[in-house]
């Protein structure tokens, strides 16, 4: 394929030059929004995404409740402007698939069991695309759980991992994403050991996914420190006044 | 013997491992799985013997039977008032539980509460499948028609009311203020002059900011005279 | 936006029946732990308007691939590739809980994930599809019918989609002149382009134990439920876990398992396929 660009350079390094382990530059920031119940904006690099909690709270609609457990509603949804050519914002097959394996994965964390004939509502926005938006939006959403008090097992702390150029790596952007050979996003409760959300896109061996596996683990730990400074940091902001 | 690997009033977080062994005792808003006991909120850990439990610092409050709180009064049917509590349940006020002898045929129930009300009422009923069922029926209960009412964080009651009330004592001593506390995260305040509802409001706010600092009540105090000799009121 | 499913709830019985016999090492079914339901494989069912077809029952479930094939336009970002689609309806004579519309998430789901799995193993070589760059190529699209729904909808939609497209014929080109295409819909000709097949394993966890080929019952109490894409060569071409978590551990093993139980499903259809 003409136009393919270097993924690995010579030096072992990648286009951006990072290392095959090292994360993009992480930023977060914990009740960034004054309506919601909790909320947090995430940035892994270029990707920036944004997560609002409101609930629980009556469902909108009777046949919704279930007298057992909160229901979730969850919406995984990228901003017109996130990406290089216009998103209508009409929802994607894409959105709705990430939308449900993104409920499914905060669902396995929330207690709904505490809180029957509710609602919890999780939104969230991807301000900016740059690869790695649905483990970007399950980070935040996590957040955005913890900050609306919301009682879970663990937080759930995300990270894609690749192959480009022949190479497992953490973190992989849009352009990694677009010409390497698989991408493998990875949601984790870490504290617990649990894989609660993972998709493999692409190809690779039995060795290759043990490789990526045991990198997206690693990545995820680092995540889940950044997670926890991030919500810490909300309440030293006081201190130091 | 159980570990402990928290310091009371320590903030956690969820996930946190709080504490572990056979005989480690998961309190409330922690859970244990496989003999070590996690925080699922954040919070403010409480650690008695080998028991941790966690205050936590955000979140709704499900109120439970018993409890006083304020509520608007959001819909009106024939025999009742559907009132929001700022729960994840909307509540039900029957106008028996606030008229005497009351009378549908008679009695239009908008004359008593309308739509827009502040009403201060007492938990009568409320299990897993039923309720909130409000009354009005006791003395002191009913629609507030004078005063103010702002709304703070629910997590954050139990510190504005302080152990054996002595925050609210505090701030009501110290503003001639009066007010009444629900669980709900709603506090009726009725002050002498707009002046000391200014303080009395903004030292609410501190301690909705500051909870989770120890010293707080002594940090109210002085915060309180520091802002009246400003004002100037003795 | 994605809700969550309020399921009619399994009776206590049922439920209790089922863990039960997992922890006497076995299923109500009578099957092992990691055994497929029967499964049969019917090639061409619709064979006067669908370019190929299947007809795949696992068990008692129940799935028809219709392939059509038609000329169009290349996306203007693969001038050289032709176009395949793959697409899922759960239509509501499968089951009591279906209502008509739109796929919702778990058609939807089905579809992309199957997709993936064919489009990143190059299982069909698109740049062979192509008939003039930028302007025609063969588009392939790919329709799961969910007919039955017994559970397991994904794996019996990989292997009829794989049959289908084994055996679907593309219509006869019959000029090319002045970038002028001519086709003659009615006459099947030339076999699709594929290169390699895949299939998909999908294991639940139900109390702990890890199980091949969920019925609707075991879907239904299922804790986690993990597919694995495997192509001809035994290598990994998708995974895609839904529901609550995994250990790394179990993961593993699901993997392992997956790629060792891909064989007899790529066995069976190869078998079916030399029928024809």
């Amino acid at each position: 394929m003409s136009g393919r660009p270097t993924l690995i350079g010579e030096d072992g390094l990648r286009h951006d030059n990072r290392r095959p382990d090292e994360l993009r530059s992480i930023k977060m920031e914990v009740g960034v929004l004054k309506n919601a119940d909790g909320s947090a904006l995430v940035e892994f690099g270029n990707t920036k995404v944004i997560a609002a909690v409101y609930g629980p709270r009556e469902p909108p609609a009777k046949y919704m409740l279930s007298p057992e457990k909160a229901i979730v509603r969850c919406r995984y949804h990228m901003a017109p402007f996130s990406t290089a050519e216009r998103k209508s914002p009409a929802p994607s097959r894409r959105e709705i698939e990430l939308s449900k394996v993104i409920r499914e994965a905060l669902e396995s964390a929330i207690f709904t069991e505490l809180f029957p004939r509710s609602a919890i509502d999780i939104f969230i926005e991807v301000l900016q695309a740059d690869g790695g938006t649905r483990t970007a939006g399950l980070t935040a959403a996590s957040l955005a759980l913890a900050d609306a008090g919301i009682p879970m097992r663990d937080l759930i702390a995300a990270v894609a991992v690749g192959k480009i150029d022949g190479v497992i790596v953490l973190d992989i952007d849009e352009l990694e994403d677009e010409y390497g050979e698989a991408d493998m996003p990875v949601g984790m409760m870490p504290s617990l050991n649990q894989v609660v959300l993972l998709q493999l896109n692409g190809v690779m061996t039995r060795e290759e996914f043990d490789a990526a596996m045991n990198l997206a683990v690693k990545g995820i730990f680092e995540v889940y420190r950044l997670q926890k400074e991030a919500l810490s940091k909300k309440y030293m902001l006081y201190i130091e006044e | 013997m159980a570990n402990i690997y928290v310091a009371n009033r320590q903030i956690v977080k969820p996930g946190d491992l709080l504490a572990e062994g056979d005989d480690a005792i998961a309190g409330s808003y922690t859970y244990k799985v496989g003999g070590k006991v996690y925080g699922t909120v954040i919070g403010l850990a409480e650690v008695k013997e080998n028991a941790v439990s966690i205050i936590p610092l955000e979140g709704v409050v499900v109120p439970r039977e018993g409890d006083l709180v304020i509520g608007v009064v959001v819909g009106v049917g024939v025999t009742n008032w559907f009132i929001d509590i700022r729960a994840p349940y909307k509540a039900v006020l029957n106008a028996g539980e606030a008229i005497e002898q009351f009378n549908p045929l008679t009695d239009d129930i908008r004359k008593y509460f309308d739509i827009g009300d502040y009403v201060l009422a007492k938990v009568l009923i409320f299990d897993r499948s039923r309720g909130p069922i409000l009354t009005t029926k006791a003395k002191g209960l009913g629609k507030i028609v004078e005063g103010l009412v702002i709304d703070v964080k629910p997590s954050r009651v139990p510190r504005i009311v302080g152990k054996r009330k002595t925050m609210v004592e505090a701030l009501t001593s110290l503003t001639n203020c009066s007010m009444t506390v629900a669980v709900n995260g709603r506090i009726w305040i009725k002050c002498p002059n707009s002046l000391l509802e200014d303080i009395v409001i903004r030292a609410i706010r501190k301690i909705e900011s500051e909870a989770h600092i120890p010293g707080l009540t002594d940090r109210i105090r002085r915060f309180i005279e520091d802002e009246k000799r400003r004002a100037g009121i003795p | 936006m994605s809700v969550t499913p309020i399921q009619p709830p399994i009776p206590k019985l049922k439920r209790e029946a089922i863990v039960s016999a997992l922890k006497k090492g076995a299923r109500v079914d009578g099957r092992g732990f990691e055994d497929f339901r029967p499964i049969t494989i019917e090639l061409n069912p619709i064979p006067r308007r669908s370019n190929g077809s299947a007809l795949v029952k696992l068990g008692n479930t129940s799935i028809l691939v219709g392939v059509k094939i038609s000329v169009e336009r290349p996306f203007p970002d693969r001038p050289s590739e032709g176009v395949l689609q793959v697409h899922a309806e759960f239509v509501p004579l499968a089951s009591p809980s279906f209502e008509p519309g739109p796929p919702d998430e778990n058609a939807v789901e089905v579809a992309r994930v199957i997709d993936r799995c064919l489009r990143e193993s190059k299982s069909i070589d698109l740049g062979e599809l192509v008939i003039v760059p930028g302007k025609y190529s063969w588009s392939i699209y790919n329709d799961i019918y969910l007919l039955d729904h017994d559970g397991n909808v994904t794996d019996a939609s990989t292997l009829a989609s794989m049959a289908a497209l084994n055996v679907a014929r593309l219509p006869k080109l019959v000029s090319v002149e002045n970038d002028q295409v001519k086709i003659d819909y009615g006459t099947m000709d030339k076999q699709l382009p594929v290169k390699l097949n895949v299939v998909t394993v999908t294991l639940v966890k139900i109390g702990g134990y890890i199980l091949l080929d969920p019925n609707l019952d075991e879907e239904i109490l299922a804790e986690a439920k993990v597919t694995v894409g495997i192509d001809s060569g035994g290598r990994i071409v998708g995974i895609q876990k839904s529901g609550g978590g995994l250990s790394v551990s179990e993961l593993n093993y699901a993997v392992d398992t997956a790629i060792k139980k891909s064989r007899e499903l790529l066995t069976l259809l190869e078998k079916a396929l030399k029928t024809v």
